[in-house]
């Protein structure tokens, strides 16, 4: 208490006045105390005083309640100003003084590095941000959202969602039936570098990188943010915003005054999608697509340089879908029910979360793709004998070792099957498929929806569904990446049929197919072509060593008439098989499994497949993830984690390395730390155009 | 003081405490002790402890109010406003929606000189941690914080007027690269909130923001600017059905946008290839905003002594804060280096000369305008009446022509009068630099005592030998202006020196595109006092400062002079005067003129200034100031009924308050 401290010595002084009147009675103290000495009295004056205080304390409360408050936040208003006023002086460089200091010589910044390697600004770049990470501003708003034009309703502080959370939910909602802007609402894309340079203060995304770019040449006409609406269906940002044509001008803008130099394009997590659509987009004919020709990309594009990308769908977005939650929310949600569920000052809040992202057509571009083909069935998993174990020890040797090899025998039994992507307990998660009753839920009756029209102005499908078709979903007990589609049709069937009008999940038998014309199919790899540009190269870099979504254990919450019916279960926990608080993970970056970010680059497009005829070179480059070594790192320059490595060091270097003109052979070719090879071989996916042939496995 | 008064009554309980504990003290004495001890000790807490109170005190309730802002609705400072002055009339946005006009022509906005914001790409040990910040617009925090630093990396390489080396400062992009000057300063963000009411976004708006440092032929060399410009204009109408684009220059945007227009449709390599068709193919309207077609005298002083008429009272009234180095700072020479090294000041230079801006002994002007009584402007044949009876004495008569003049008497006197010394012998003058240890460079520590005299003894300086004035005190400057900028005005257009890009921006020296269907509107404020010409005084030598000053001390004779503060004033918007503004709209483009040969049409549209009524108004709605006019409701309505497919006709044609098409008409150009 530094309050009292200080007065302290205040009260001395003031009381040492008195001494000449308390001259007896303080040597009887003195004597008492047997500690005679001139010099003594000052300092024993204070204990005194403290004593008497403590024994009058009626009196000393009147002035130490509104008083000593003001003198307290005076003082420390003060000695925040006078720090505040000293870091202001601070010589910029002192901050890294004590990092040094403290962690040792820090590596330079790989823009710095290469720099002094001599490299320099070559090929533009066009940064592709993904999903949540763009910001979004309001243009025209309702009554409620007064004073907030132009201001950012998504990313910066998100000051708006506390201060009139449900005038927020309803701007940032899109029409239920159009997936567009609802009537008077519209909410647009915050353009330019500071679109997703940093998500929120402090948080950034493409900012380093941005900044590693600089270092060696690169300014505002040598780089452009392909931002969009992420919540838009990819062919719906074009048709609100013309977002696909403003690409297409600006990348061809960009080779045109850089000298004809080819673009280099790095799409982060959804953004690896949206590009995909692009350059199928670019080059079909003009209404549906951009007209440009179908040697646009071999023309424009030297390289995609995809980072994190769930090319393949990310389980995550099932469990998002189905139940607004993700690992993370399941947890708060089991630790604090009261907090979450119920309804805090009147919000449900998930629910509105829920409502909120349903009507976003984006999030249904991750559902899993490839079904079962890709990820597994009822009884196998290309992860298979995947075990957390291992993993762990692989990181923190010295405390596992041991135990390892007898638990390795024990996994190899229990080995997760990740293939059941949602199971209704966990005795289903694990029984083998013979064991498990399943009844069809696709006739069931959605039932008697009368009761749930009660809820109050919350509107979730859930309560279109009714309590058998709840129950019908629970009982079919187990869902694989196939019935899920199915599954996801059941329980919101608005939402999937606009998802299905502009996403396909499916594997294509035949190409030439016509159909695969339409634009719905454009996003999906095992449905498209790569474009036609053997000069072009295609990189996946994605952090592993991360334990990441794959299958959930779920259960039926107990039964209020307005919360979502279905939750994770949380109690859920099994140390070999990966599965912990409900949930059973894999290598991965936290979000995207190894399995969604490599297989495209590692088999489906290696070499001259049917979904990638021109042959155009594929890389994968793995970043294993390390944590931050102390807190003065902040997110780490070693991670692996899905938004944290676009401040990875090695991935950056890499990046820039590209853009400088390196190819992916100059790179040093794949750089694997995961077993997607392996894993790859276990998808029996046909790639040669006339004959199927099985993968040897 | 409620401290106090509680102080007071510890005191006593601790004072009786005492005389508990203490019997043998004496109980008079302890009387007559206390208030002693009282006084003491409050003088003792007053001093440390009654600052904290203080302190915490103003905290807590700054901290109260600033809650209570917070929870109050948004519609209370509105409906405050209204109570005192009356119900607010509708913004032209909302009006216009109701109205029923809606999105029609994609709109691009130049921004002027000054007004864009620029961001730091690279930089010297000095700025570190400012990377991608704003130096330019914003808080301008870091001009406080490192002045020299901040002026180092404002400047341009004084050779080449690019980039020097080391360091990349460029325009920020988008929206936001002007919609605000600094934090509350708007400058665009009125005009695109209100085309926003009626459907506006971002991709039917493009701020076309380039680096007003550079000369406008180095933005594209640079930066490319002008094939963004080209690209985004002809993404914009792909985008919208074909529908072409309004553009909206402001200030020296205006110039910009003269030179674009000429460069998009010359041939490559130094024009953008557009073929001859392309304005006639992309571009509606061109609404210029106070555009200083033919220059601005300001820009002269500017260059000059580097003050406009309010750093020139400031310098009288502080001279020891501003001539003198505070902090070892010698602002006004950093500001000259650093303002010199900007190409784009140049493009303001008057041009078109004496034909323009009048001669020794007459302008366009004359002595029509009446500074004082601003209502009586257009009764003009009333104050050549009044103006002999006022102050027979002094002929009255303003030399406009007389750009700058050295000495009141010079202004004044009749041309014959006046005994000039030939600038260009003194040329040829020994050139004994005075090279002593100023550790700040600026040209004129170059040119010596004998050319500074030089140029004072040449006493009057018309729009004509202002170039040669220039050329003088600032040789580098304008060797790399003359590169990039002209101000004559065409003998014959044909002449293929016409086709550099240098006379791209000088309306006087090029052709108008061949866009019969265009529109070029000229809007500007008028009513407010605007510079026009200045009387100068040579300052006491001093090694390290500037020689020149405007000559603050003379004021005209009455209460009507257009004399104040060393400044003539004419009619403007307070920085362009009506003549630049208004003179090609009026007369040089308007039918078929060389300048114009496909005859486009042209509209003028003044507004007449109003100052706010109160301060809530802010910088007020009727404003004709040079920037505060962007949040004038009637520009803004005419440019969204323009943008929503008026045409001039629609609007109601010329709207005229100032003189200037009498003024015009004196003007003796060939068309």
């Amino acid at each position: 208490m530094s309050s009292l401290r200080r007065r302290k010595p205040i009260n001395e002084s003031s009381d040492s006045k008195h001494k000449a009147e308390e001259e007896d009675e303080d040597h009887d103290d003195v004597d008492a105390d047997g500690d005679d000495d001139v010099n003594g009295k000052n300092k024993k004056t204070p204990s005194k005083i403290k004593k008497k205080r403590g024994e009058k304390p009626p009196k000393q409360p009147k002035w130490s309640c509104m008083d000593t408050c003001c003198w307290f936040i005076g003082c420390i208003c003060i000695t925040w100003w006078l720090l505040l006023f000293l870091y202001n002086a601070m010589p910029a460089s002192f901050p890294q003084y004590v990092t040094e200091a403290i962690t040792g010589p820090l590596p330079d910044p790989p823009g710095v590095k290469l720099k002094k390697e001599g490299l320099e600004a070559k090929h533009p770049v066009v940064f592709v941000p993904g999903i949540v990470t763009g910001g979004l501003e309001l243009w025209q708003g309702r009554e409620c959202a007064e004073g907030l034009f132009r201001k950012r309703l998504w990313g910066g502080t998100f000051g708006e969602v506390y201060k009139r959370p449900l005038c927020w939910v309803e701007h940032m909602s899109l029409d239920n039936e159009t997936g567009l802007d609802p009537c008077g609402i519209r909410v647009r894309p915050v353009s330019g570098l500071v679109a997703a340079d940093y998500f929120a203060p402090g948080y950034f995304v493409w900012a380093v990188l941005i900044a590693n770019l600089a270092r060696i040449g690169y300014e505002d006409k040598t780089m452009y943010m392909a931002a969009y609406d992420w919540r838009l269906s990819f062919q719906n940002t074009e048709v609100r915003d013309q977002t696909l044509s403003r690409i297409k001008s600006n990348i061809e803008l960009l080779v045109a005054t850089n000298g004809g130099r080819k673009v280099v394009v790095i799409p982060h997590s959804m953004g690896v999608l949206y590009f995909l659509h692009f350059m199928k987009w670019v080059e079909a004919p003009a209404p549906m697509g951009g007209g440009g020709g179908p040697d646009w990309c071999s023309k424009h594009i030297k390289a995609v340089v995809n980072i994190g990308g769930p090319f393949l769908g990310v389980p995550k977005a099932i469990a998002g879908l189905f139940s607004a939650e993700a690992k993370d929310i399941a947890v708060a949600r089991a630790l604090a029910p009261g907090f979450l569920d119920n309804d805090i000052f009147q919000f449900q809040t998930l629910q509105h979360v829920m409502r909120m992202s349903r009507t976003w057509d984006s999030t249904m571009s991750m559902i899993p793709r490839g079904g079962n083909t890709i990820w597994g069935g009822l009884d196998w998993s290309p992860e298979e004998g995947n075990s957390c174990a291992k993993k762990r020890e692989k990181k923190n040797e010295t405390q596992i070792a041991d135990q390892a090899g007898s638990e390795n025998a024990v996994c190899k039994a229990k080995s997760a099957n990740y293939g059941r992507i949602i199971s209704f307990g966990k005795d289903v998660a694990e029984a083998p498929s013979s064991d498990i009753e399943r009844i069809d839920f696709r006739g069931a009756i959605k039932g008697h929806s009368a009761a749930n029209t009660t809820c109050r102005d919350v509107w979730t499908e859930y309560h279109d569904m009714g309590f058998a078709g709840i129950k019908a979903v629970a009982e079919y007990k187990t869902y694989t990446a196939d019935s899920l589609v199915d599954l996801l049709h059941f329980v919101a069937p608005k939402m999937m049929a606009r998802g299905t009008a502009h996403f396909s999940y499916g594997v294509a038998d035949n190409l030439d197919d016509p159909k695969y014309k339409h634009y719905k199919y454009w996003s999906n790899p095992l449905e498209t072509r790569l474009p036609n540009a053997p000069d072009m190269e295609i990189y996946s870099l994605y952090g592993v060593g991360l334990p990441t979504e794959r299958a959930y254990v779920y259960k039926l919450s107990p039964h209020a008439e307005c919360s979502i019916p279905f939750k994770i279960d949380t109690s859920a926990d099994d140390e070999d098989t990966c599965l912990r608080d409900g949930v059973y993970s894999v290598d991965g970056d936290e979000t995207v499994p190894v399995l969604s970010a490599g297989f495209m680059c590692a088999k489906g497009w290696r070499g001259k497949t049917r979904f990638n005829p021109s042959g155009i070179r594929t890389y994968i480059r793995e970043y294993n993830h390390l944590p931050p070594a102390n807190l003065l790192e902040g997110r780490g320059t070693l991670s692996g984690a899905h938004v944290d490595i676009m401040g990875n060091f090695a991935l950056i270097e890499d990046v820039i390395r590209i853009a400088a003109g390196a190819s992916g052979e100059e790179l040093g070719g794949d750089q694997v730390y995961s077993k997607i090879f392996n894993w790859s071989e276990n998808i029996n996916l046909q790639l040669d155009e006339e004959i199927p042939v099985h993968s040897s496995s | 003081m409620s401290f106090l008064r509680r102080r007071k009554g510890t005191d006593s309980s601790k004072s009786q405490n005492l005389r508990c504990n203490i019997v043998k003290e004496d109980e008079k004495n302890n009387l007559y002790e206390s208030p002693r001890k009282e006084s003491y000790n409050s003088k003792k807490w007053s001093c440390w402890d009654s600052c904290c109170w203080f302190i915490g005190f103003v905290c807590s309730v700054w901290w109260f109010l600033l809650l209570l802002y917070n929870t109050m609705p948004a519609s209370i400072p509105q409906y405050v406003t209204e109570a005192i002055t009356g119900p607010l009339t509708d913004p032209p946005g909302v009006k216009l929606r109701k109205e029923g006009l809606t999105v029609n022509h994609p709109v691009v906005f130049v921004p002027g000189i000054v007004t864009g914001g620029l961001e730091l790409w690279e930089g010297h040990q000095c700025a570190e941690g400012l990377f991608r910040k704003r130096l330019w617009g914003g808080s301008f925090g870091e001009l406080y914080k490192r002045p020299l630093c901040w002026a180092q990396h404002m400047s341009l390489d004084n050779e080449t007027g690019l980039d020097p080396p080391g360091i990349r400062v460029r325009p920020v992009s988008g929206l936001v690269a002007a919609d605000y000057f600094a934090a509350g300063y708007f400058v665009w963000a009125v005009l695109i909130a209100n085309l926003a009411q009626i459907g506006y976004e971002e991709k039917t708006m493009y701020m076309a923001a380039y680096d007003w440092r550079l000369s406008f032929q180095n933005t594209e060399v640079r930066d490319q600017t002008l094939s963004r410009i080209k690209s985004n204009i002809e993404l914009m109408v792909a985008t919208n059905g074909g529908k072409k684009v309004v553009v909206i220059p402001h200030s020296m945007g205006v110039l910009y946008f003269l030179h674009f227009m000429k460069w998009v449709e010359a041939p490559p390599p130094m024009g953008g290839g557009g073929g001859s068709e392309w304005c006639a193919k992309h571009i509606k309207a061109v609404m210029n905003i106070g555009g200083p077609f033919l220059g601005v005298p300001k820009s002269v002083s500017g260059l000059f002594s580097v003050e406009a008429r309010d750093i020139a009272i400031a310098r009288t009234f502080a001279p020891g804060f501003l001539d003198k180095d505070v902090f070892g700072l010698q602002t006004f020479q950093h500001l000259m280096r650093m303002t010199r090294t900007w190409d784009s000041t140049v493009s303001m230079i008057p041009k078109g000369g004496e034909t323009i801006w009048g001669g020794l002994d007459w302008s366009p002007e004359g002595s029509s305008f009446n500074c004082g009584a601003k209502t009586l402007r257009n009764n003009s044949i009333n104050n050549t009446d009044q103006i002999p009876n006022i102050n027979l004495a002094n002929m009255k008569n303003v030399n406009y022509g007389r750009i700058i003049s050295f000495g009141k008497d010079v202004a004044e006197a009749h041309s014959s009068k006046i005994e000039r010394v030939d600038l260009l012998d003194s040329m040829k003058a020994d050139m004994l630099a005075n090279l002593t240890n100023c550790d700040i460079w600026i040209e004129y520590h170059d040119i010596g005592d004998h050319r500074i005299k030089a140029a004072a003894d040449y006493k009057v300086y018309t729009a004509g030998s202002i170039l040669d004035l220039l050329h003088f005190v600032s040789p580098k400057l304008m060797a790399r202006g003359g590169a990039h900028f002209s101000y004559g005005i065409a003998d014959n257009l044909d002449d293929p020196k016409y086709q550099h890009y240098k006379y791209w921006s000088n309306p006087l020296e090029t052709k108008l595109p061949d866009a019969p269907d265009m529109e070029i509107y000229s809007m500007y404020g008028v009513g407010i006092p605007t510079e026009r010409a200045y009387v100068y005084k040579v300052t006491t030598a001093t090694d390290c400062s500037i020689p020149f000053q405007i000559d603050t001390s003379v004021e005209g004779g009455s209460e009507d002079s257009c004399l104040k503060g060393g400044v003539f004033s004419a009619d403007g918007d307070e920085t362009v005067p009506v003549l630049s503004a208004g003179l090609m709209a009026a007369k040089g483009w308007r039918g078929k003129t060389r300048f114009n040969p496909s005859g486009i049409p042209t509209y003028i549209r003044e507004y007449s200034h109003a100052p706010p009524a109160n301060l809530l108004e802010g910088r007020g709605t009727q404003s004709g100031a040079h920037v505060d006019i962007m949040g004038n409701f009637a520009l803004i309505e005419d440019i969204i009924r323009v943008a929503a497919g008026a045409t001039g006709k629609e609007l109601g044609g010329d709207h005229v308050y100032s003189d200037i098409f009498k003024w015009a008409e004196r003007i003796n150009l060939q068309l």
